[in-house]
C-alpha cells in the first residue's frame, strides 16, 4: 500500500524481495546499499541470525529523485527463505506494493524455487492480492555458478506470466539495478493507474 | 482493494498538533505516528539524533511481529507494548487499529502519565484517521496528481 503524503509532498512504496534460503536475497540489498549515495539512502537494517541468516527481515529505504514534485521513496524489505520462517514472511508482505523473486539458478535449488513461488502465492492471497497481478519481477540469480540451469528453463518452470526478468551475480551487481528499477516502474505505473 | 494511504495537509497539521500536545503533556523525549506498514507519518519532539526512518520500520516489525503472537493465542492484537530501558523507555500503542503511536520517555515522566495521556490523544489521534479514511473511500476524492504522470516522467527518474 503507497503512501502518499500532499503535505510533506512524498510517495513511499514498499518492495519486497522473496525467494528461497540463501538464493541472495540479503546480498541483493547489500550492493544497492553499497552502490547507492549517502544522500539517497537511509541505515540498511539487518535482523540476521549469528550466521547471517535472515531472521525476520532486512530493510533498506531509499529515495529515487522527485517526479512531479514529489518525492519518491522506496523501502525495500527481504524476506527471511528458510522454510520455517513463514509466519515471518507472511508479516512482510503486508502493504507491499511490488515483489521481486529471486530465483536460485542452481539445478539443485530448482525445487526450493517453485515451492517459494507457491508459498509466495499464498501468503500474498492470504493478504488478498494476487501474484498474477501484483508489480512483480523475477531475477535469476547465482549466473555465475557452473551448476545453474540454463536461462530458458528458470523462464518456463518461474516465470509462466512473463513479467521482466533479469539474470544476475548478485555480489557483483550484475543485475541488480535493473532488477530493481523494473520492479519501482512497475510499482510506479500501477500507481498511475490509480489501480 | 488496497486503497493508497493518502495524508492531505489539513490533517497532517491535526496529528502533527496532537503530537506535540503530547509531548508536552507527557512530558516524552519524543511522540511518532507511524503506520503499520513502517512509514513515518508524524514526529515531535526530541528526533534530532534518532534516525527516525528506522525507528519506524522497527516498530512496525515490532508490532507485526507481535500481531502474529496474538493470533496465535487467540487474541485479536496486544494493543500495547511497554519496553523499559536504562535511560529511555518505549510505550507503543495501536491507534484506531491503523495506526501506531510511539513515545519515547525518561526519568522526567512517568508510565502512569504516559498512559494517561496516550489514552486521550489516541481517541483524537483516531478520529483524524477515521476522517482520512472516510475521505479515501468517497468517489472522487481520490488524488490525481498521479494520474498525470507519463511514462516519461518514470524514465527520467531513472536515468543516470
Ligand atoms: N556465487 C554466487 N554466490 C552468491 C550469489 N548471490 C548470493 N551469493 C551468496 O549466497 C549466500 C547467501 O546469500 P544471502 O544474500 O544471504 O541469501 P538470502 O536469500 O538472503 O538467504 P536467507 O536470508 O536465508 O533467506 C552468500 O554467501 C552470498 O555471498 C551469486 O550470484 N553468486
Ligand atoms: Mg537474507
Amino acid at each position: 500500500m503507497s503512501f502518499i503524503n500532499y503535505s510533506s509532498r512524498e510517495i513511499n512504496c514498499k518492495i519486497v524481495y522473496y525467494g528461497p534460503g540463501l538464493c541472495g536475497k540479503t546480498t541483493n540489498l547489500q550492493y544497492v546499499y553499497a552502490k547507492t549515495n549517502p544522500d539517497a539512502k537511509g541505515k540498511m537494517i539487518s535482523l540476521a541470525t549469528e550466521t547471517e541468516r535472515t531472521l525476520f527481515f532486512d530493510f533498506l529505504p531509499l529515495s529515487l529523485g522527485e517526479i512531479r514534485g514529489f518525492k519518491t521513496r522506496f523501502h525495500l524489505y527481504t524476506v527471511p527463505g528458510q522454510v520455517f520462517y513463514d509466519a515471518s514472511r507472511k508479516l512482510i508482505l503486508k502493504g507491499v506494493d511490488g515483489v521481486v523473486f529471486v530465483a536460485d539458478s542452481q539445478i539443485e535449488r530448482m525445487e526450493a524455487n517453485l515451492e517459494s513461488v507457491e508459498n509466495l502465492r499464498v501468503n500474498l492471497a492470504e493478504h488478498g492480492y494476487d501474484l498474477d497481478r501484483i508489480p512483480y519481477v523475477v531475477q535469476y540469480n547465482k549466473r555465475d555458478l557452473p551448476n545453474a540451469a540454463t536461462v530458458d528453463e528458470l523462464r518456463r518452470l518461474l516465470n509462466l506470466r512473463g513479467v521482466p526478468d533479469f539474470e544476475a551475480v548478485a555480489p557483483t551487481g550484475v543485475g541488480v539495478f535493473d532488477t530493481l528499477k523494473a520492479v519501482a516502474k512497475l510499482v510506479l505505473q500501477e500507481l498511475k493507474k490509480g489501480r | 482493494m488496497h486503497p493508497q494511504m493518502v495524508m492531505y495537509e489539513e490533517e497532517f497539521q491535526q496529528v502533527a498538533g496532537l503530537c506535540d500536545r503530547l509531548t508536552r503533556e507527557a512530558n516524552a523525549r519524543c511522540v511518532f505516528v507511524i503506520d503499520k506498514n513502517g512509514q513515518l507519518i508524524s514526529a515531535s519532539g526530541d528526533t534530532g539524533q534518532l534516525d527516525t526512518t528506522s525507528l519506524a520500520s522497527l516498530t512496525a516489525g515490532n508490532i507485526a511481529a507481535t500481531g502474529g503472537l496474538a493470533k496465535l493465542l487467540g487474541e485479536k492484537e496486544f494493543s500495547i507494548l511497554f519496553h523499559e530501558g536504562e535511560r529511555d523507555n518505549l510505550h507503543i500503542s495501536i491507534v484506531g487499529g491503523r495506526v501506531i503511536l510511539v513515545v519515547i520517555f525518561d526519568h522526567r515522566s512517568s508510565l502512569g502519565l504516559v498512559r494517561l495521556r496516550v489514552k486521550k490523544a489516541s481517541e483524537d489521534l483516531a478520529r483524524v484517521f477515521d476522517e482520512l479514511a472516510r475521505k479515501a473511500e468517497q468517489p472522487g476524492t481520490q488524488p490525481t496528481a498521479f494520474a498525470e504522470i507519463t511514462d516519461d516522467d518514470i524514465d527520467n527518474l531513472f536515468s543516470d
